[in-house]
């Protein structure tokens, strides 16, 4: 009988503690979609065929797309989220595009109508100018997503690699000799 | 100086020195070339900015580039000439990129801008001794080109005790530091004062190895002229690495530099013994850092020697000046053999940092041999200076594991070679590290760009929701208004229009006509400008009897 009434006690208390826990301790949002948010580039490119990472991490976490639909990730990007989700990689998938090298926007300035057309379709709102004033990309905050590239009614923008220089260059792996 | 306590730091290798081929010959003067180079770019920082132009004429110490980052000094000409142009030209750097140069024809007259020095410095204030060093574009002279300006100003927090002159040049071939010590001994040792009283420290450390008994046997007979007693000159075995910064404070002091931290933490600021000679220079001469010791060596030149050259000298005049190369020259080498990297043209210029033009014969230096696989012998283990693990940051290093190799402190390495040196399998390994240490850096600059592009993704978001919001309540307003006119000021206004046609049609029924037939404007009787406005004022405390702008507002609804 003792026993009994240990036992319910205990689980009492058990569930009064985890209850009490649960309302103390809540996690604001959905953990999972931060996650798979962080390991993704941010591009905002929509190449996933959503709106940008962040509705893509959604989609990820609801079950709703595949991991390989990140182009810019490229395989180092799939191969993080496999290891996230616990789940096998797979290669890119080709019907939401290649892997390319990062580049940038730039903005031939003389053909520029000041249309702002390419202003609106910035994700991340690198892109400088005014109606019918001469447009800008700031490189440094251009993510290369290319979503500038199509609205431009004069087609003076164009994707350019991102140029190596002294701070960007990293020493190569060593080349095998002999081998 | 015998009596010296010497600790010792962990590893290290006794080396082969190959010292006697250049230390044997008299320290020479370069001619003056025909083309002074000066590359824009300092320390992988910014273009510092010409404030010169093509067609200019300069003198000798003239400032050609500056910035105002305390990081990047002024860059001064070394010899008086022409700028030629300021093009992209092969920059001394492993990547053998190119980068903005400053190129000057010389005109063999070497004119001198006026350098007005001060004699006695001790009256000088540390803050003025530090902007003296910064405007003499003094930079570390010992390979890593670090502003000295900077290095002496460990800040209020940090209370500095030793000054260390790092003399104890460790890395076989050169003897750039050797020269020096032996041809000028009194300016490096009245440099250490100088930095001693910026420092506020109480003694100076001289660290001299003792296979350089020319230098030892100069500085003590410079010392005993007196005034020197803060200065201790200490004989250190000639170990490689122990000219490393963070090992030569081990060996002298017992103290361990923490991970991710600087000398100063300790209370140590370690300097090169040629930097030391450039602010003697600098602040009793006022002549800027224009000129450094260079070692040019190796079984590819004639005649290897020490050579006292302009900054900007390109590597083929000072290599020619040497007598040439001879049959053997295989490989270019800046720096020397453990820590330099190969560079494809001799088309260089000399920067403050190079200490060595190695010109190696054919299997002079460890080439690349066949590398077999890691039998994991801890030989790199035990002869790392830093204490580290070799194979392990290997293994994780090759398997792309880097959180792991961070974990084994991959970024203390100092890329010293000595790991490669005892490999039985000859793999190399700071080749591997570096390429590690460049993915970790690239890794995390992505990491960075990437949260930096989702803040501004996502405020933009915010934006355009606030936006779309403010619309949507624009319209919803607009909308209420024109449909029911539940807007109390509307209400009002209709009562007050109706009251005023009550009263216009009981006199005459013509003005109630015109409102039916035309537009509100038509309404507005030709009353004086004074009145309206009189009446839009008291608009919404009580309701007059009636006025044209009310009217107007509650026409359209009536028509409704």
């Amino acid at each position: 009988m003792l026993a009994v009434f240990v036992v319910c006690a205990l689980f009492a208390l058990l569930g009064l503690i985890l209850g009490y826990s649960a309302r103390r301790f809540k996690v604001e949002g959905d953990p999972l979609v931060d996650k798979i948010d962080a390991v993704l580039p941010q591009t905002q490119c929509g190449q996933c065929g959503f709106p940008g990472c962040r509705p893509y991490a959604e989609a990820i976490a609801r079950g709703d797309a595949d991991i390989n639909q990140c182009p810019p990730g490229g395989e180092e990007g799939v191969i993080a989220l496999a290891d996230l989700l616990g789940v096998e990689p797979k290669p890119l998938s080709a019907e939401h595009g290649i892997e390319k090298p990062k580049s940038v926007a730039i903005i031939d300035e003389s053909k520029c109508i000041g249309c702002t057309l390419c202003i609106q379709a910035c994700p991340v709102d690198a892109i400088l100018g005014a109606a019918k004033h001469m447009h800008t990309v700031i490189a440094s905050e251009c993510t290369g997503c290319e979503l500038c590239v199509a609205p431009c009614p004069v087609d003076c923008i164009r994707m350019e690699p991102v140029k190596e220089t002294l701070a960007t260059w990293r020493w190569p792996e060593p080349k095998a000799v002999g081998q | 100086m015998n009596l010296f306590k010497l600790w010792n730091f962990h590893g290290g290798l006794h080396l082969d020195g190959h010292k006697q081929e250049s230390c044997k010959a008299p320290l020479a003067v370069a001619r003056l070339p025909e083309r002074l180079l000066f590359p824009l770019q300092q320390r992988n920082g910014e273009d510092s900015k010409p404030v010169v132009a093509p067609g200019d004429r300069v003198l000798k110490g003239q400032v050609i580039a500056r910035d105002d980052h305390p990081f990047y000094p002024p860059i001064h000409a070394s010899s008086s000439g022409i700028v030629r142009k300021i093009e992209d030209l092969p920059l001394p750097h492993p990547s053998g990129l190119t980068g903005s140069c400053i190129v000057i024809e010389t005109d063999g007259e070497d004119a001198a801008m006026d350098f007005a020095g001060i004699e006695d410095y001790r009256q000088c204030s540390p803050d003025e001794l530090r902007r003296r060093i910064y405007e003499a574009g003094i930079v570390g002279l010992g390979g890593a080109a670090f502003p000295t300006s900077v290095k002496v100003a460990p800040g209020s927090d940090r209370k500095v005790d030793t000054l260390i002159l790092n003399g104890a040049e460790c890395e076989p071939y050169i003897t750039c530091d050797d020269s020096l010590l032996s041809h000028y001994p009194n300016h490096v040792l009245e440099g250490a004062k100088i930095l001693l009283q910026i420092l506020k420290a109480e003694r100076c450390l001289l660290a001299v190895e003792d296979d350089m008994p020319d230098a030892l046997a100069a500085l003590e007979k410079a010392k005993q002229r007196g005034g020197f007693e803060a200065i201790q000159l200490v004989r250190v075995p000639a170990i490689y690495p122990t000219g490393g910064e963070k090992q030569l404070i081990s060996l002298l002091t017992g103290r361990e530099v923490p991970t991710r931290g600087i000398p100063a933490d300790i209370g140590i600021v370690c300097q090169n013994v040629g930097t030391a000679a450039a602010v003697y220079n600098a602040v009793v001469h006022g002549t800027p850092l224009i000129s450094r010791i260079v070692t040019v060596t190796g079984l590819g030149v004639k005649q290897p020697q020490n050579v006292l050259a302009r900054i900007g000298t390109p590597f083929a005049d000072l290599i020619q000046q040497c007598g040439g190369y001879t049959n053997e020259a295989e490989r270019l080498v800046l720096g020397g053999p453990m820590m330099g990297f190969d560079v494809p043209t001799d088309n260089l210029p000399l920067t403050k940092s190079a200490n060595c033009i190695l010109v190696a014969g054919r299997n002079e230096l460890i080439g690349e041999k066949r590398s077999l696989p890691c039998i994991r012998c801890g030989a790199c283990a035990e002869a790392c200076p830093v204490n580290l693990l070799p194979q392990q940051l290997y293994w994780y290093g090759r398997s792309d594991q880097i959180e792991r190799a961070l974990d084994y402190n991959l970024f203390d390495c100092i890329e010293c070679g000595s790991c490669d040196v005892v490999c039985p399998s000859h793999i190399p390994l700071v080749q591997h590290f570096r390429a590690t240490k460049g993915k970790a850096i690239a890794k995390r600059r992505e990491r960075e760009k990437a949260d930096h592009a989702r803040l501004r993704f996502e405020s933009r978001q915010a934006r355009k929701e606030q936006e779309k919001r403010e619309r949507a309540e624009a319209a919803k307003r607009k909308k209420e208004n024109l449909g029911t006119g539940k807007s109390p000021e509307i209400l009002d206004a209709i009562e007050r229009a109706k009251l005023r046609r009550a009263e216009k049609s009981a006199p005459s029924s013509e003005g109630a006509a015109q409102i039916d037939g035309d537009k509100q404007e038509t309404v507005v009787p030709p009353a004086g400008a004074e009145t309206r406005r009189e009446s839009a004022k008291v608009v919404h405390t009580e309701t007059p009897p009636g006025g044209p702008e009310s009217e107007a507002q509650a026409v359209p609804s009536e028509i409704d």
